[in-house]
């Protein structure tokens, strides 16, 4: 079956999805993800959606969900890459992704992650 | 040789409805649509093409190239043999799009097109109609 793939690195997970996504891969993914922060202890997760020009309704809603998701599993979760037809598209769909962190790029992103580990 | 303006596409799984996204990316970059209608073309299609696997049982989505004076675009007809919807204008309205449930996204697919038609009765299917224009 197929399968997103999560890296870890350090005290953080980083996924990327560079395929464009049925459903149930992403509700594979959320469940993956899940069990990796348990198994693994992770504080942070980052996701890179800039390969994905689809975000429609379920994508948003998976996303979001694992950013909660991750919330009471004592994680954070930075979604970085979103393009920016993407992001016009999602807003005009009535999905503004609130709760979710988003940066710019990896980089950021993972900026985001180590400032917000290091303040708990 | 001339290309086909038109065609169909069943509609059946979720890997129909990531190939129909495909497809209809190809449709709108022929017919020159900016990267963001593209976008919102594409989304619109996915959120109806599931409706049609997961409430409609399976369904099809029929494309036309269509032209009115200079301007090019994309029309889409999603049908499927299912239950149909009972009250559309519940259906229709926003609270069924956003938020945590599964909204049946009409609302939502609506706004990113430039022509939005449904016809849908109980016992009868549904029959969603879009035009998106260059």
């Amino acid at each position: 079956m197929d399968r997103i793939p999560i890296l870890r690195m350090g005290s953080f997970l980083l996924v990327t999805i560079q395929v464009d996504m049925h459903d149930q891969l992403a509700m594979t993914l959320q469940d993956d993800l899940s069990a990796k922060i348990s198994e693994t202890s992770a504080k942070g997760v980052l996701i890179d959606i800039s390969a994905l020009d689809v975000v429609d309704s379920f994508i948003g809603r998976m996303i979001g969900m694992i950013s909660g998701l991750s919330r009471i599993m004592d994680a954070e979760t930075v979604v970085v890459g979103m393009q920016p037809a993407v992001a016009i598209t999602l807003v005009e769909l009535g999905l503004t992704l609130s709760g979710v962190s988003t940066a710019l790029d990896v980089e950021r992103g993972m900026k985001l992650l180590r400032e917000r580990v290091q303040s708990q | 040789m001339s290309t086909p303006r038109s065609g169909t596409y069943a509609i059946r799984s979720e890997q129909d409805v990531v190939l129909g996204r495909q497809a209809v990316r190809k449709l709108a970059q022929e017919c020159g649509l900016r990267l963001v209608d593209q976008t919102k073309l594409v989304t619109a299609v996915s959120e109806l093409a599931r409706n049609a696997v997961i409430y409609g049982g399976g369904g099809d989505m029929d494309w036309t190239i269509v032209e009115e004076g200079a301007r090019k675009g994309v029309q889409l007809v999603f049908r499927d043999t299912g239950p149909g919807i009972a009250d559309l204008k519940q259906a229709m309205t926003d609270g069924w799009t956003s938020g945590t449930g599964l909204g049946l996204g009409l609302a939502g697919a609506k706004r990113l097109v430039d022509q939005f038609e449904i016809q849908s009765a109980p016992g009868q299917g549904t029959r969603v109609t879009i035009t998106k224009w260059n």
